[in-house]
C-alpha cells in the first residue's frame, strides 16, 4: 500500500494525539510523506480525542481521514463512532479492556488488545496507547527496533528522555502480545 | 537541505516569522490559532524579542501599528471574530501605508460561530476587512511548508509595497502537522526612511497618518495607492496549476479545500474524466490570467469552498462568466470530502458545461 | 533679560484651535519640557482623534496619528520597538482616552507601560461639535444631553486619576489645570516629571489637565475659566493621585 490512513481515537488523556504523532514521526524518519491532524477544541479536554495520520510514498492530499485504513479505538464511543467508516479490508485495533463488545463488521480485520490492563499489570502507567501502537506496527510488519527508537527520540522531548525506554518497552509488549 | 521537522501549521508560521526577523508579536487568545501566541511567548524572550498579550484584538493591532510606524517587522494573529475586531486597525494600517503581517486562522461564522475550520472570511480578507478603499496582500497556504514560506513572503511583500500582508489559513492548516524544511531564505527589511524612530534632530519630522481633510489630496493618496496595487497585481500573483494542460473540468480551491480537491481530481482522472485544478495562492491579487486562459478551454469550473460561496465571485469575474461556475461547498466548520468534490466533477462532466 | 521664544519642539504651523482654547498652552508646555530635557530627537508623539487630532503637525518630533482611543496601544508598540531610544508620549482628550479608549488606557497603566500620557479633560467632545463626554458633569448641557446630563439616564462622570490610582501598575498620576498662571507653572512641573519618569525607566505617567471648551460650552474664554474653577475642580480635585517612587522614598 503506498498510502496508509490512520485514525486514532479515545478519551482525552489516553495519549491519542501522542500515539498519532509517533506514527507520523516514524513515517518521517522512514522517509515517507506524512500528515497529522488532531481534533481540537473543547473535546480535547476530557471528551473524545481523535487524530488523523497519513503515511504515504507520495505527497499527501487531504490530511483529513474520514475512511481510515487503520482505526485505533481506545474506548467504546470511538468504536461506535468510527467502526462503519473503516475502509473495507481495513484493520481495527481495539483496547479490549475498555471495549467490551466485539466489532460488528465482517469485512475488516480486528485485533483486540487489552492495552489498558497490560499497562497496569506491567507497571507501564498510562502507556496503553504505546502498547497498542506496538501491536499496530507488528501487524503492519513495520516494527523495527531502530526505526522505533529513532521516532521515539523525535517525539519525546529531550526533557523527558527518561521516558524513552519505558515507551519502547510498552511497544515491545504490544508487539509480542498474542490474543 | 536541512532536516525536516514535524510542526503544526501555527507553529510553522511563528517560527518562520522569527526567521523573517520579526521580533514583535502582539496577540490575544482565540481558538484555533493560540499556538502562535504560545510559541512566541516561549521564543521571543530568548531572542531579545517582544511577546505581549494585548488586552484585546483591537489593542493588539494598534500595537502592531506602533511597531510598524517605528519601521520594524511586526505581526499579530487571530481567528475570524478577532480579525473582525482588527478591522479598524487594518484600515488605518492601509491608510498610513504601514507594512505588517496579520494571520487569520479562520473558523466558522458569523458571530461567535464555531471553532472548526472555515474559509468564510474570504470576502473580508480580499476586500480589505475595514472601511475605505484598500487591499491587503492575501496569501493562502495549503501545506505547513507553505505556512512557513508564505509567512516570510508576506513580510517581504509588506515591506516592498508598504502594505499589510494577511495569511489566510484555516483551523485545519493551523492545527495539522506536516514535515517542514526551515532552511528558508529571507530578504532583510529595506531601509524605511519614513519611519518614526526619532528625528535625532537630523531631519524633518516624520508623520505617520491616515487623515487628510482635503478631498483632492485624499483622492490623490487613493489613486497613488492603487497605482501601487496595480504593480502588485502585475508582479506578485501566485497560483498553482494541477493537470490543467488538457482539463475539461477545472476545479478551483485554496487552502484545505485544495488539498481535498486534489484527491478528487486524481480520482476523477482514474475514472477517465479530464479534471484539473487551479489553486490560487494569492487571493488578492487574484490570479485572473490562468482562469481567463482556462475559460477558453474548459467546459465548467467548480469552486470548492468552506463557505457559502465567496471566491466563486472572483472566479466568475476572472472568467468573464464565459463558462458555468458551480459551487461545491460545506460551511460552518464542515469540510467537503473528496467524494463530494468527485461527485461535482462527475456531474460537470456529464452536463458537459451546459447549465 | 528673558526673550520669549517659541519652543524648538513646536513647528511653525499655525494651530487650528478655537480662540480661548487651552490646547495651545498645553502643547507649549509639552514642547518646553521636550526642549528642556533635550529629547526632541528621540521623542515620538501619538496624536488622538478629537480636537488635537492634528497635533502631529504642531510638534517637531516624529509624530503618529492613532485611531480613536488607541493611542496607548500604539504608544506601547512604538516604545517596545526600541525601549532604549524612544521617548513616547500620547496626547489625548476625554472622549478618546476615557470612553472609546478606556481599555487601552487602563491596560497600559496596569502594565506600567513606560510612556507618558497627556490627558486633556474638558468634559466635552469638541471636534464633533459638543457632545456629552465620559467626563461631562451631572447636569451639564451638551448636544447629546440637551436637558443636562442625567446620571439616572447615563451614569456618572469618570474620574480617571482616581480610578487608575487603584491599580498597582502606574508610576505617576497627577491632575492639574492650566486655568491661571500659577496652575500653568504647576502643570509644567507635572508634565516634566511625567517625561523624566519615562527617561528614568519608572513607567506609566499620566497627567490629567482640566481644561475648557469655550466654543462648545457656549461661553467666553473668561467665563469658561470661571466655570472650570467653580464646577470642574469641585468634581475633579487637583493633586497627585499616585507617585510610587515618592511613596517608596517615604517608606524608607
Amino acid at each position: 500500500m503506498s498510502t496508509t490512513k490512520f485514525l486514532f481515537s479515545g478519551f482525552g488523556g489516553q495519549g491519542i494525539l501522542f500515539a498519532g504523532k509517533f506514527i507520523a514521526y516514524k513515517g518521517l524518519t522512514d522517509g515517507k510523506q506524512v500528515s497529522w491532524l488532531p481534533s481540537y477544541g473543547p473535546e480535547m479536554r476530557g471528551g473524545t480525542a481523535s487524530c488523523s495520520v497519513i503515511v504515504s510514498d507520495s505527497a499527501v492530499g487531504s490530511p483529513i481521514v474520514s475512511k481510515p485504513d487503520v482505526l485505533v479505538a481506545m474506548n467504546l464511543p470511538s468504536l461506535d463512532r468510527f467502526e462503519d467508516a473503516v475502509e473495507p479490508g481495513g484493520i481495527i485495533f481495539a483496547d479490549s479492556t475498555l471495549i467490551e463488545r466485539k466489532v460488528k463488521r465482517t469485512d475488516v480485520t480486528v485485533y483486540y488488545v487489552p492495552a489498558t490492563r497490560l499497562a497496569s499489570e506491567n507497571g507501564l502507567g498510562n502507556l496503553a496507547n504505546m502498547i497498542i501502537i506496538g501491536k499496530v506496527l507488528k501487524v503492519l510488519d513495520d516494527f523495527g527496533d531502530d526505526s522505533v527508537a529513532a521516532a521515539l527520540k523525535k517525539v519525546i522531548s529531550a526533557k523527558h528522555a527518561d521516558m524513552m525506554d519505558i515507551n519502547a518497552k510498552a511497544m515491545r509488549l504490544g508487539a509480542e502480545y498474542q490474543e | 537541505m536541512a532536516d525536516k521537522v514535524l510542526m503544526k501549521g501555527n507553529e510553522a508560521i511563528a517560527e518562520a516569522a522569527i526567521i523573517a526577523g520579526c521580533r514583535h508579536y502582539f496577540g490575544y487568545p482565540i481558538t484555533p490559532q493560540t499556538e502562535i501566541a504560545a510559541y512566541m511567548a516561549k521564543k521571543m524572550p530568548k531572542i531579545g524579542g517582544v511577546f505581549l498579550q494585548a488586552e484585546s484584538e483591537i489593542a493588539a493591532i494598534n500595537m502592531v501599528y506602533g511597531v510598524a510606524s517605528a519601521g520594524k517587522r511586526v505581526m499579530t494573529s487571530s481567528s475570524s471574530p478577532g480579525v473582525s475586531l482588527k478591522g479598524e486597525g487594518l484600515s488605518y494600517l492601509a491608510g498610513a501605508d504601514l507594512p505588517s503581517l496579520i494571520v487569520n486562522v479562520q473558523r466558522g461564522g458569523p458571530g461567535l460561530g464555531g471553532i472548526q475550520p472555515s474559509q468564510s472570511d474570504y470576502f473580508q480578507a480580499t476586500r480589505g476587512g475595514g472601511h475605505g478603499d484598500y487591499h491587503m496582500i492575501v496569501l493562502a497556504p495549503a501545506s505547513v511548508q507553505e505556512m512557513a514560506e508564505l509567512t516570510i513572503k508576506g513580510f517581504e511583500l509588506a515591506d516592498t509595497y508598504r502594505m499589510t500582508s494577511m495569511i489566510l489559513a484555516d483551523g485545519t492548516m493551523g492545527q495539522m502537522m506536516e514535515p517542514v524544511a526551515l532552511d528558508l531564505k529571507v530578504n532583510p527589511a529595506p531601509e524605511k526612511p519614513w519611519a518614526t524612530t526619532g528625528t535625532k534632530l537630523q531631519r524633518e519630522h516624520n508623520i505617520i497618518n491616515s487623515l487628510s481633510l482635503i478631498p483632492e489630496e485624499l483622492e490623490k493618496f487613493n489613486f497613488d495607492r492603487y497605482e501601487r496595487y496595480k504593480i502588485v497585481e502585475e508582479k506578485e500573483t501566485m497560483y498553482e496549476e494541477y493537470m490543467m494542460e488538457d482539463a475539461d473540468i477545472c476545479v478551483t480551491a485554496f487552502g484545505i479545500a485544495a488539498r481535498v480537491s486534489k484527491n478528487a481530481v486524481d480520482e476523477a482522472r482514474k475514472r477517465g474524466i479530464k479534471a484539473g485544478m487551479i489553486r490560487p495562492i494569492t487571493l488578492w491579487p487574484f490570479p485572473v490570467a490562468p482562469f481567463a486562459k482556462a475559460a477558453d478551454k474548459v467546459k465548467e469550473f467548480i469552486s470548492v469552498e468552506l463557505s457559502m460561496g465567496q471566491m466563486i465571485e472572483d472566479v466568475k469575474l476572472a472568467t468573464s462568466c464565459k463558462r458555468p461556475v458551480t459551487l461545491c461547498n460545506r460551511a460552518g466548520g464542515m469540510i467537503p470530502d473528496p467524494e463530494q468534490v468527485l461527485r461535482a466533477i462527475e456531474a460537470a462532466a456529464k452536463n458537459g458545461g451546459v447549465r | 533679560m528673558v526673550v520669549f521664544e517659541k519652543p524648538h519642539a513646536l513647528t511653525d504651523v499655525p494651530m487650528h484651535y478655537c480662540p480661548g482654547c487651552l490646547h495651545g498652552i498645553v502643547h507649549r508646555l509639552v514642547a518646553e519640557v521636550i526642549d528642556e530635557l533635550g529629547i526632541e530627537g528621540k521623542t515620538i508623539g501619538i496624536a488622538p482623534v478629537g480636537c488635537s487630532v492634528m497635533a502631529y503637525n504642531y510638534f517637531n518630533c516624529d509624530m503618529i496619528e492613532a485611531a480613536h482611543g488607541r493611542a496607548p496601544a500604539v504608544a506601547t508598540g512604538v516604545k517596545r520597538a526600541d525601549p532604549e531610544n524612544h521617548i513616547v508620549f500620547t496626547y489625548q482628550g476625554d472622549g478618546d482616552l476615557a470612553s472609546i479608549g478606556m481599555a487601552e488606557t487602563v491596560h497600559a497603566a496596569a502594565r506600567n507601560e513606560n510612556i507618558t500620557v497627556i490627558f486633556i479633560n474638558n468634559a466635552i467632545y469638541g471636534m464633533t461639535g459638543g457632545q456629552m463626554a465620559p467626563t461631562s458633569l451631572p447636569g451639564q448641557v451638551t448636544q447629546t444631553s440637551p436637558y443636562g446630563r442625567d446620571p439616572k439616564l447615563c451614569g456618572y462622570p469618570v474620574r480617571v486619576c482616581e480610578m487608575l490610582s487603584e491599580l498597582e501598575g502606574p508610576e505617576y498620576l497627577e491632575r492639574v489645570t492650566v486655568a491661571d498662571v500659577k496652575n500653568v507653572r504647576n502643570a509644567k512641573k507635572a508634565i516634566k516629571k511625567a517625561f523624566q519618569n519615562q527617561i528614568d525607566g519608572k513607567g506609566f505617567s499620566l497627567i490629567e489637565v482640566v481644561s475648557t471648551c469655550p466654543t462648545n460650552w457656549g461661553m467666553t474664554p473668561q467665563k469658561a475659566i470661571d466655570w472650570l474653577k467653580e464646577n470642574m475642580l469641585a468634581y475633579y480635585p487637583l493633586g497627585v493621585y499616585k507617585d510610587r517612587s515618592a511613596a517608596k522614598e517615604e517608606a524608607k
